[in-house]
């Protein structure tokens, strides 16, 4: 009887380990979660302080885009209907610290759901693995927008749609609400890499591509942000801050600074490349 | 066409036979009024979709403006009937919303595509009346009540809409209250704006406001000047919607908004917007003061940024459209 008993423990555990590999074939995902530090001192004077005032080298942009950057004025972050904003999910991953957990279903223990939070103005993401319509073309858009996500191997796929129009950079280059985020999520041990793709067809001529990593941090602590917006400035009502086109008063300030050519300060593709 | 029959709750209703009555009004209308080039659409494969905004507050999506149900223990109110084909289909989705009767109907404008299905819905509604207003007990729910303000009759008289579209109730004030399915709802009147009749539709409990055309998410402002719209009267009211509009925390939500046109929205969707036609009009101002013909205006490409989002150079308002109406709105 040993024998045969031992049989059966020898098949109950390989049906087991089958199990298992199956499992985790069929999830195939590493763990993302956890608390993850932003590790702004890459790109860090537009991460932190933020760019120059029509500071566009680099951002493979239209003319509408040059001629709505030109036309902002940062008066405008200082108005009540702005001072609350989150960054949308194409921009949030350049600058806070970020939590990530996963929801699981408790049936199948399926993952169902990665879930994000971010320190700055508290913007909290769904990203749906459960491969869900997306919302019909007459549902709201969204600062983080409607997000679907695919593991390719250990890389998050994520295609993020149903976004409000939101910026390409802090200082007025717009992205439109037509505009999609492909990101790409990549673990490697105690780092976090994120690979954001913008593509835009109203203001950009190509996708923008930038990455940001995080390290992890299970001490971090992240605050509480809340947010309350107040009258700072008096001003007539329905006032909107912005200059007339060739009013700008910063117009050259950045390229002068640095000694760039005036016409290379102001993007487009070609400045994307060596020459 | 499918046969409707409809619940017992409508006295003009019992048992009697939709399709019919559908098919019989809409070529009726079409007779007696145009509606221009929607008169040439094809509405047979247009569907009502239904989005839900929020506790008993519905969005319908069909060919035409936005149309916004409210369905309570009252009965049904609805904002706007879009065209006359449709209103089958629109019927049949409200009952699927609520068997209860259709109370009112408030028309935000007196255009065809906001007031075309007027006619044919009113009728299966019943508002309930009493007083000196009904002579016997059964004529008292005879009919939805429909709220416009005074301008929207004027302009739908003048323009020989079937007497059974006419506002029933109008007021010439800037504002009328309701009290409906336990909610305040306010009825504010935009002068000078799209139109010269437009109405913000505010539910107070629920935080649901409905636009009209004065915003819309798809196209840059329609003005219709020859019905008193203009430049200003459009920024006033959407300077009117963001003040009554109150993002939620992490600004996701809170006071939801439906356009005229387009998807369901909050306050900073109409924040881009206002912006939008702000910065615009003072572009164009800037430049008719600097002394720029009209041409001259258009060949400076002031709404240059915001054209692939919101211009056209086809259909029933282009952007060179939009631009003479904005010039003409700044003028002095």
């Amino acid at each position: 009887m040993k024998p045969a008993s031992h049989s059966r423990s020898i098949g109950v555990l390989l049906v087991c380990s089958s199990a298992a590999v199956l499992s985790t074939q069929a999830n195939a995902q590493f763990d993302i979660s956890g608390n993850w530090r932003a590790l702004i001192h890459e790109d860090q004077p537009e991460r932190g302080p933020g760019p120059d005032i029509m500071e566009y080298v680099g951002l493979p942009i239209n003319e509408a885009a040059r001629i709505a950057g030109m036309s902002w004025d940062p008066a405008q972050l200082a108005m009540p209907e702005f001072q609350c904003r989150p960054h949308p999910s194409d921009y949030g991953s350049r600058h806070s610290n970020l939590r990530v957990w996963q929801e699981v279903d408790s049936a199948s223990q399926i993952t169902t759901a990665w879930r994000t939070h971010r320190e700055w103005q508290e913007p909290e993401r769904t990203i749906h693995m459960d491969q869900r319509e997306r919302p019909a073309s007459y549902a709201p858009h969204t600062w983080q927008g409607f997000s679907l996500g695919t593991w390719d191997g250990n890389m998050l796929n994520i295609l993020t749609t149903d976004l409000k129009r939101g910026y390409i950079r802090r200082n007025g280059i717009p992205r439109s609400d037509e505009g999609e985020l492909q990101e790409h999520y990549i673990r490697h041990d105690e780092f976090l890499t994120i690979i954001a793709v913008v593509k835009d067809p109203v203001y950009l001529t190509e996708p923008f591509i930038r990455s940001s990593n995080y390290i992890v941090d299970p001490a971090l602590a992240i605050a509480p942000y809340p947010c309350s917006p107040a009258v700072e400035i008096e001003r007539a009502w329905g006032y909107v801050p912005h200059y007339l086109p060739g009013q700008n008063p910063f117009n050259g300030e950045y390229a002068n600074r640095y000694g760039i050519d005036l016409d290379d300060s102001l993007g487009g593709a070609q400045t994307m490349y060596p020459d | 066409m499918p046969q409707i029959t409809t619940a017992n709750h409508s006295t003009l209703c019992e048992e009697k036979t939709m399709s019919r009555y559908f098919r019989n009004f809409v070529a009726g209308s079409l007779a007696l009024f145009s509606l221009g080039s929607q008169a040439q659409q094809n509405f047979d494969n247009v569907e009502i979709e239904v989005l839900p905004v929020r506790d008993g507050i519905y969005m319908l999506v069909g060919a035409g403006g936005n149309i916004t149900v409210q369905t309570g223990v009252d009965g049904v109110l609805m904002i706007d009937t879009q065209y006359a084909e449709l209103s089958e289909k629109i019927y049949s989705k409200i009952q699927e919303l609520s068997p209860t009767p259709i109370r009112y109907i408030i028309n935000t404008h007196s255009h065809p595509d906001h007031v075309g299905g007027n006619a044919n819905l009113a009728p299966l509604g019943a508002t309930i009346t009493g007083g000196n207003v009904a002579r016997l007990q059964e004529d008292a729910g005879d009919g939805a009540t429909i709220v416009a303000f005074e301008t929207v009759m004027n302009n739908m008289v003048d323009e020989k809409y079937p007497v059974e579209s006419w506002p029933s109730e109008t007021f010439f004030v800037e504002r009328k209250d309701m009290y409906f399915n336990d909610e305040g709802i306010e009825i504010l009147h935009q002068p000078n704006a799209h139109t010269d009749g437009d109405v913000i539709v505010w539910f107070r409990k629920t935080d649901v406001v409905v636009t009209g055309d004065v915003f819309t998410t798809t196209m840059y402002p329609f003005i219709d000047k020859a019905k008193g719209g203009s430049i200003n009267g459009v920024i006033a009211a959407l300077n009117t919607i963001v003040d009554i509009t109150i993002p939620r925390a992490k600004q996701e939500g809170g006071t939801l908004v439906v356009p005229g046109h387009g998807r369901l929205a909050d306050e900073a969707d109409v924040v881009e917007y206002r912006d939008m036609v702000t910065i615009i009009r003072d572009r164009i101002k800037a430049l008719r003061d600097s002394g720029m013909t009209l041409e001259q205006v258009k060949a400076a490409g002031p709404t240059q940024d915001y054209d692939s989002r919101y211009g056209s150079n086809e259909g029933f308002w282009t952007t060179d459209m939009f631009i003479e109406a904005v010039y003409d709105g700044v003028q002095g």
